[in-house]
């Protein structure tokens, strides 16, 4: 098993965070993965990204022009990382906010109102479990127990009172995928 | 089973250090290598093994508290980026002029200038052919991972005391600020007072009582005591040549082409490598681990079976160099490189490739 995501959005919406939980359930299943973030002037607000690799082999390149999964979003990002899915690939985005949607045909595509179900949720800071959700939903490649454990570890000790509602927001991310195509 | 840790290179940096049994870090905040001192600030070793860790006032400052650390035979050592390397490249030559063991990690970033601060290999001829003035060469690893960064702190610390002389992890923004998983290994106790007499007795500056003072000077005004000196320092490098080369290699047996690469660049490759074979390419890679000793030997002995090799650096083409004086225009040595923090990906280093075969 090998997947290569990308994951980009707006300084804020917990894009890197979302990418080194889902890393450490990698590692918590045992497999190998890199991280690796644009890192520069970023800011809450500005665009920022991070790739994410789990495979069950040693991993050579972690710098990656073609993504077998894209979870997007800002419309900046969508822009750029649309035609970077490979074909039969997977984009999830987050339609708050797109006025340009996705046109590939060759890719399968979901939606997720993360912001939305976060506000049901009373939680703003939920939201980027609730992406990782939707995702988990259509490529289940990291077990819920995994997911948990990695939480766990990249978590400060302080924080894992909030492990519970990050699960929760984790289911509510899966039942609220939509199938787009 | 040992811990799995996912971290940065910069945080491993930060454990290599205090699991090998660093005695102290100098250091001053530079992107994109920050993360080593924030990591050792709050990782507070100076509770558990009494490392001590110091921000310094400026680079100058950093390179020589570690000369001062070197000189009483600790294992100390800095980190900084292209732009705060130069400004440590005069101490580096004081260190190396004095023989003195230290480590020093230079997390590379464009340049000239203050340039940007994605990554780049743009020092490679300021790291493996000196930096600073005078004939010296420190030893140089290029970590390809974080665990290398972990790894390497202590292995640049043994053969820095084995020769008395600077070593240097010459990483970059990628493997810096890359996470990936990392096995800690069991830490080392710092060494003790008498472990440090023991080893370090007939140099450092340690207390001279029952024997005659140890004077730690680079400065010789007498030119034939000097040439004396660098004709010693010479031998000294040759036997780093001939013993301490390191390198891989990956599907390189049968490869009638080859690429050469360090670093976040020898990641790529291999992915290259990968794409290439899928066409039925025989493409192989050498990744050079020590670029000061650089595995001369091994690119010769790959020379008879290739139709070509090619160079991969994030630079205008350095490495190259000393690539095309262990072939000698025996086969065609080709080059390609992005800059200014431009990362190629492997498609695109591949069609360049196949341009040269």
């Amino acid at each position: 098993m090998k997947e290569e995501i990308i994951i980009a959005g707006f300084g804020g919406q917990g894009v890197l965070s979302m990418g080194k939980i889902l890393a450490y359930s990698g590692i918590m299943q045992d497999q190998e993965v890199a991280w690796m973030p644009s890192y520069g002037p970023e800011m809450r607000g500005g665009t920022c990204n991070v790739s994410v690799i789990l495979s069950d082999k040693k991993i050579s390149s972690p710098i990656l022009s073609k993504f077998d999964t894209a979870i997007i979003l800002n419309q900046q990002s969508l822009d750029k990382f649309e035609s970077r899915i490979k074909p039969g690939g997977l984009l999830v985005y987050d339609p708050n906010g797109i006025t340009h949607h996705p046109t590939r045909t060759d890719i399968q595509i979901y939606k997720i109102d993360a912001a939305d179900e976060a506000a049901k949720m009373g939680n703003a800071k939920a939201y980027n479990m609730i992406v990782l959700g939707a995702f988990l939903k259509v490529k289940p490649i990291v077990k819920m127990e995994n997911v948990t454990a990695g939480l766990k570890k990249s978590l400060p000790p302080r924080h894992h009172n909030l492990i519970p509602m990050n699960e929760q927001a984790i289911k509510v991310g899966m039942e609220a995928a939509v199938k787009v195509r | 089973m040992a811990e799995k840790i996912l971290m940065k290179g910069n945080e491993a940096i930060a454990y290599g250090a205090i699991d090998c049994g660093c005695d102290g870090y100098f250091g001053y905040p530079i992107t994109p290598q920050s993360e080593v001192m924030e990591t050792l600030m709050k990782v507070q070793p100076w509770e558990t093994t009494g490392m001590v860790v110091l921000q310094a006032e400026s680079e100058t400052a950093s390179i020589n508290m570690v000369y001062g650390g070197a000189c009483c035979g600790k294992k100390v050592m800095t980190s900084s980026s292209s732009p705060g390397i130069s400004l440590m490249c005069e101490g580096l030559s004081y260190i190396a002029g004095a023989e003195l063991p230290c480590v020093v990690v230079n997390v590379m970033r464009g340049g000239p200038g203050l340039g940007t601060i994605q990554p780049s290999q743009g020092d490679y001829f300021q790291t493996v052919k000196g930096g600073g003035h005078g004939d010296y060469h420190p030893i140089v690893l290029a970590p390809a991972s974080a665990q290398d960064m972990y790894d390497f702190v202590g292995e640049a610390f043994d053969l820095a005391f084995k020769y008395r002389n600077p070593a240097i992890i010459l990483g970059d923004g990628v493997i810096g600020q890359m996470m990936e998983k990392v096995e800690l290994r069991p830490a080392k106790p710092r060494r003790t007072e008498e472990e440090i007499r023991a080893l370090c007795d007939s140099w450092a500056t340690i207390g001279s009582k029952g024997r005659h003072g140890n004077t730690i000077t680079s400065l010789s005004l007498d030119p034939q005591v000097q040439e004396n000196f660098n004709i010693k320092l010479q031998k000294k490098y040759a036997e780093i040549e001939a013993n301490e080369v390191r390198f891989s290699t990956y599907m390189a047996e049968d490869a009638e082409y080859l690429i050469v690469a360090f670093g976040c660049m020898s990641r790529i490759g291999e992915k290259v490598v990968e794409l290439a074979r899928e066409e039925g390419i025989r493409l192989g890679l050498l990744r050079p681990i020590t670029l000061y000793p650089f595995p001369k030997k091994e690119i010769d002995s790959l020379v008879p079976q290739l139709k070509s090799i090619l160079s991969l650096e994030l630079n205008a083409g350095q490495m190259v160099e000393d690539i095309r004086l262990v072939v000698n225009g025996r086969i065609p040595v080709n080059f390609y490189g992005r800059q200014g923090g431009m990362i190629p990906d492997p498609e695109e280093i591949l069609e360049v490739f196949k341009k040269t075969m």
